[in-house]
């Protein structure tokens, strides 16, 4: 492994190549770095085939996420969305969107990125019988209930779904090369920012006439291009030298290593086999091992996710405001933060994330402070006295906190409090799915594109995708409504602000912490940093 | 002979198809929906669930479901996984990797083990006696794991003798995987073979050929190695099969990309097609790795015969 490496004498001889050979191209290289090296990251098998619109989880986005430009990309810095391959996306009314696309840019093949490629590639997404895990990030364009029809019975059922009427999206126009209009079918002040995710990423004419040969070598339009696959083991990409992005990688080739366990990964990052691992196992986490391990090699940062506790509305007593501010008020969300997390946690006081745009502090109110004789007052309030039960699937490490919880809730209010765990997170989320929560449960958010819309909608409003406890709220959901149609993404932002606000007193789940993402990289790497997303950002990287 | 081996693979038929069967409706009667986490942290399409259950028969019921897939499995067909990888072309590049692994093990196992037990059964109640029957014990004594991550923590990382995990699986890369892979085995090996030295030493044929005075080390190493290996070569065929298949834990610790960790992981994704290929393909094994003992047996033993 080692003996393959550049050593530092021969890489400074390469950077001294590439600088010659590509003039005037590097020149703002940044001195002593090794332009022409390769790294290796961590990376699990990726469980699809690699189509950006047919994957969504982790595994094959590490994958297509280098090799896929779309129309705004976010920053690492701060999440903000910056347009990519999009020169302009302008609306009047949040609801018709006129694309105009840079010119010049090509897929790795040499063919040029259009309006088509978006295009087709969305109707191809969208269409149902495609069957691609995407499909439903194009609800909000109009047309979508034509091209992918809801099952009657839900997928389990009994009943296929029915046969689209249509085979391409009616929102979509292709007006020239290098201009589209995508008409949502309600307004959407945020949807420029949600198309920076992966499954709107655009693709090739090839990939039209023979999918499996592009299943076989997928062709992007991104700052690294496909090389090999070896299934199980590794997946190569180069850079793509003729990428017409602003940013351009510092380092040559990117190989994602599959590993059996993320013990062993961590294994070969202490040794430095490994380059870099963006979340360590949980025998590296406990008693901070990952501090003598890794040193100063230890790469941290605040991302976009948080931990909730939810309610099932659907259940007694649970549907009690009063019961649910009690028991909000009665977690010390810093003490066990500071106990149990050290410090790797930091205490939440709204549901929207603090990294978003737009976010104001303390908008939970003091529903969200520890406050023991407020939350008495309000148990009082409730009239309950039986017990609080708090679910949640053990096997991703949430029993300390859970137990912590459980405690606080306990100690403070005085009444009878229970930790009951399920083993395994697939179980547990089906019982959520299934409406079967029997008392408060763990959940989480992950946010899917950074807009504050992201945090309220598809948890809080009725009916919304993620909205397990089955939460509703007219006035919130009116609010919402408004914000979505807002003519500019700054007053849609003060809207669902106000939206944030007016949820405070129902309390629909439990902020109680946002979490810090702990990595690590080898010593080869001079730099090496983490966007908000909790994976490596590519631009970042520095290898000495 | 030929009858035998005959009868004895005929018998496999049923074996195989109760195996497979069992394994099959375990595999998909895991509770958790194997669409489930499939797409992320949100619930996958249901355009998506319906086609992945229409491709799997998930909709059929469990005998119907098991017919079909044996039908395309006695046809050659193991089928696809959800990711569009082929079941067999997975089978065919992590297999040998593990036989490779396991045949470092095995060898790892005879040499020392068998030593181990000779030395020691030769010499009833010495100091070597004990300090097998000692270490034996120790090796017993400690899981798998714990033995794979003291390797990888003490010679991998803090006196950095060898790589953490192997790069590329070659014989030579897969000797410390190998060796704690054998580690259990080899104290079971050495006790065997050291129990069965130590009876076989005061039988009278033994006795016979020391009385004809022929050299020490001809009837230790022919007539009595010969006569006493026939318990110790059950339990290395047997191990051979179970190297093959539960290698789990050692490739997982030592990043082996080989039959173990490709089961393991297709359990956790709930990837039914790889995991009943895979496992189907175990069985076959199995079922002839106790066929070859068996006939081993006669080779070393003339008075076992077979027809």
């Amino acid at each position: 492994m080692s003996g393959a490496r550049l050593t530092p004498s021969t890489a400074t001889a390469a950077v001294a190549l590439v600088l010659a050979a590509t003039a005037c191209g590097s020149a703002e290289t940044p001195t002593g770095s090794n332009t022409d090296a390769g790294i290796t990251i961590f990376n699990t098998e990726p469980e699809n085939p690699l189509i950006p619109g047919n994957t969504t989880e982790t595994g094959g986005s590490r994958v297509l996420d280098p090799m896929f430009t779309g129309l705004v990309e976010y920053r690492a810095q701060d999440a903000q969305p910056v347009n990519a391959m999009a020169e302009s996306i302008e609306t009047t009314d949040s609801k018709v969107f006129t694309v105009k696309l840079k010119q010049g840019w090509l897929f790795h093949d040499g063919t040029p990125v259009t309006a088509n490629s978006f295009v087709d590639a969305w109707n191809w997404t969208a269409y149902g019988p495609n069957a691609t895990q995407g499909a439903s990030f194009f609800s909000q364009i109009e047309g979508y209930a034509a091209v992918n029809p809801a099952d009657p019975d839900g997928p389990d059922g009994e009943q296929k779904p029915p046969a689209p009427t249509a085979e391409e999206l009616s929102g979509l126009e292709v007006v020239d090369d290098h201009t589209f209009t995508i008409t949502l079918s309600e307004p959407f002040a945020v949807f420029p920012v949600t198309v920076g995710y992966e499954v709107f990423a655009p693709l090739p004419e090839s990939f039209f006439k023979d999918r499996a040969a592009f299943e076989a070598n997928p062709i992007g339009n991104g700052p690294f291009k496909y090389v090999s696959r070896t299934v199980g083991t590794d997946i190569k990409l180069t850079r793509y030298d003729d990428y017409k992005g602003t940013d351009k990688p510092k380092f040559k080739d990117l190989t994602l290593k599959v590993y059996q366990s993320r013990e062993s990964a961590y294994a070969d990052l202490v040794s430095n086999n490994l380059d870099f691992m963006e979340e360590l196992p949980p025998n590296a986490l406990a008693g901070k091992q990952y501090e003598t391990d890794l040193g100063d090699r230890v790469v941290q940062r605040e991302t976009l996710n948080n931990q909730t506790i939810a309610f099932p509305f659907y259940t007694k007593p649970y549907d009690n405001a009063d019961l649910r501010r009690a028991i909000s008020m009665a977690i010390d969300r810093e003490e066990i933060t500071k106990r149990i997390f050290e410090g790797t946690r930091k205490p939440a006081d709204g549901w929207v994330h603090p990294l978003m745009k737009g976010y104001r502090p303390g908008q939970c109110g003091e529903y969200c402070a520890f406050n023991p004789a407020k939350a008495k007052e309000a148990l009082a309030k409730s009239g309950y006295t039986g017990e609080i039960v708090l679910l949640s699937n053990t096997d991703g490490g949430h029993q300390e906190w859970a137990e912590a919880v459980v405690n606080s809730v306990k100690n403070t209010l005085g009444i009878e409090a229970r930790f009951v765990p399920s083993t395994s997170f697939g179980e547990f989320r089906q019982n959520v799915n299934a409406r079967k929560m029997t008392g408060i449960y763990r959940s989480g958010w992950i946010a899917d594109y950074p807009s504050i819309e992201n945090w309220l909608t598809p948890l809080f409003r009725t009916g919304a995708s993620s909205n397990d406890g089955l939460y509703s709220n007219p006035a919130f959901d009116a609010k919402l409504a408004e914000a979505d149609k807002a003519p500019s993404e700054d007053a849609a932002i003060e809207l669902y602000l106000e939206a944030e606000r007016m949820m405070a007193p129902d309390l629909p789940s439990i902020p109680l912490w946002t979490q810090n993402t702990i990595a690590g990289r080898s010593e080869r790497l001079k730099v090496a940093n983490l966007d908000p997303f909790r994976t490596l950002d590519l631009f970042s990287v520095e290898v000495a | 002979m030929g009858r035998y081996v005959l009868r004895r693979l005929l018998q496999m038929v049923p074996v195989f198809v109760g195996t497979t069967f069992l394994i099959y409706a375990l595999v998909w009667a895991v509770p958790g929906d194997p669409f489930e986490g499939k797409c992320g942290e949100r619930d996958c399409p249901a355009s998506y669930v319906s086609m992945m259950r229409e491709r799997f028969n998930l909709d059929d019921p469990l005998p119907l479901q098991y017919w079909k897939y044996l039908v395309n499995l006695v046809q050659g067909d193991f089928g696809v996984t959800s990711s569009g990888v082929q079941v067999l072309d997975r089978i065919a590049a992590t297999f040998p990797v593990t036989l490779r692994l396991a045949l470092v093990a095995l060898l790892i196992e005879a040499v020392i083990g068998v030593t181990a037990g000779v030395v020691s059964g030769l010499r009833d109640r010495g100091f070597l006696d004990s300090l097998v029957l000692v270490s034996t014990l120790f090796l017993i004594s400690i899981p798998v794991f714990v033995t794979g991550y003291v390797v990888q923590l003490v010679f991998g990382l803090q006196l950095g003798w060898i790589a953490p995990t192997v790069t590329t699986p070659t014989f030579g890369n897969l000797i410390v995987p190998g060796f704690v892979l054998a580690s259990l085995s080899m104290a079971y090996v050495a006790r065997l073979s050291r129990a069965s030295i130590a009876e076989n030493r005061r039988a009278d044929y033994v006795r016979t050929a020391l009385a004809k005075g022929l050299p020490t080390r001809r009837v230790v190493g022919v007539h009595l190695l010969r006569n006493s290996l026939i318990p110790v070569l059950t339990f290395l065929g047997t191990d051979l099969g179970a190297f093959l298949g539960g290698a789990i834990v050692t490739e997982g610790i030592f990043n082996v990309p080989g039959v173990g960790g490709l089961v393991f992981r297709s359990i956790l994704t709930k990837d039914g097609a790889m995991v009943t290929g895979v496992v189907t393909v175990l069985v076959l094994v199995y079922l002839l790795m106790t066929l070859l003992v068996d006939l081993l047996y006669a080779v070393l033993d003339p008075r076992i015969r077979y027809d």
